[in-house]
């Protein structure tokens, strides 16, 4: 049941990227050379309806959230690191499967880049993990938390400077 | 606005909308079906798929390893929603007749030339690079961009402008001088 759960999500979630057209190298790449912001527009546009969603559940009572641990000195590194081999790639790890079923070939390429990636950082998660790892942790906090204010107010100003940025973005063309 | 199954391209807002939904409806469901919260990512699939092809070759190394017990290299939920973006694509492209044979994407081709060989290796690099820096920071565009995001944490938030960082910075001095550029 997990797994036939995970298939329809993944399913789903391909086919939006694909007619989003998120998928393509050229708007991956376009983004980061600031001329093209179809994967930002698609990307917040997820995120603005996802925390309105989320944080409505998780008001009921009826989910639990998830949030990942506050290691600051590894999320830096790594995320600086993420976005060196994004813009190599012109692909990040969801994308790349999508790419691939579209035709573009070359995405393969950094599909195995990445489980061999994924490998290496296995053989080397025992030494970060006493010194990089634990840099500046904080654990699991949310904006709510860090702020002391109410997590709507936090969406509504998401929502607000999304909808600056959206409309700047089409009066710009981008 | 045609969304049909059959336009090849989607407004990306109203997709990008429609994955924000997709993601609630999948915490939503997985918390009353299996009773802990699914929500979207990719980058850890990666780790329990080299894990599992590695255990092919070498299964005591791989059941030794401190990462591959911290992840369980098994075929889970996740490792199925990676499978099924594959399908997803390949069903969405095929119906919106929007599939493009690529070996080398133009802007590349504009700044290293026409050859696949070097294409494949620099998709291999950036490969490597970037899981290496999605499991160091504890997620890639989808666990930290979206699903972090999404609930508001910290760490994600910090991780998302670190992406984008070393992406705009990087995508500058590699593409700059491509023929794309300032176009």
């Amino acid at each position: 049941m997990e797994q036939l759960i995970g298939l329809i999500t993944g399913i789903t979630f391909g086919f939006l990227l694909q007619k989003g057209e998120v998928l393509r190298f050229e708007r991956q790449i376009g983004f980061m050379l600031l001329q093209d912001m179809t994967i930002i527009k698609f990307m917040f546009s997820a995120v603005l309806v996802g925390m309105v969603g989320i944080y409505a559940l998780h008001a009921g009572g009826i989910i639990a959230l998830s949030l990942k641990a506050t290691q600051v000195a590894a999320i830096i590194i790594g995320g600086l690191l993420f976005g060196i081999g994004w813009a190599i790639a012109g692909y990040c790890p969801g994308t790349s499967l999508g790419a691939l079923a579209e035709g573009r070939i070359h995405a393969f390429w950094a599909i195995l880049g990445m489980l061999t990636g994924a490998a290496a950082y296995a053989e080397v998660y025992p030494v970060l993990k006493g010194n990089v790892l634990a840099w500046g942790s904080y654990g699991k906090i949310s904006l709510p938390e860090l702020l002391a204010i109410s997590p709507w107010l936090i969406i509504l100003t998401f929502i607000g400077i999304g909808m600056v940025m959206f409309a700047w973005f089409e009066k710009k063309g981008l | 606005m045609n969304i049909s199954v059959s336009a090849p391209r989607w407004n990306p807002y109203i997709a990008g909308a429609l994955v924000g939904i997709l993601a609630v409806l999948s915490v939503l469901v997985t918390t009353l079906v299996l009773d802990k919260p699914k929500y979207l990512g990719a980058s850890t699939s990666f780790v329990r798929a080299a894990g599992l092809l590695e255990q092919t070759v070498a299964p005591e190394h791989v059941s030794q390893n401190a990462y591959f017990q911290a992840k369980k290299v098994k075929v889970d939920w996740q490792m199925l929603f990676v499978v099924g973006i594959f399908a997803g694509a390949l069903i969405s492209a095929r119906l919106g007749g929007s599939s493009k044979f690529e070996t080398v994407p133009p802007i590349w081709e504009d700044r290293f030339g026409s050859s696949a060989v070097t294409r494949a290796l620099g998709a291999f690099i950036g490969g490597f690079i970037l899981i290496f820096g999605a499991r160091m920071a504890g997620g890639c565009p989808s666990g930290h961009g979206l699903s972090g995001n999404m609930q508001l944490s910290v760490s994600s938030l910090l991780a998302l402008v670190c992406f984008i960082v070393g992406g705009v910075v990087t995508a500058r001095i590699i593409y700059r001088g491509g023929s794309s550029w300032n176009s």
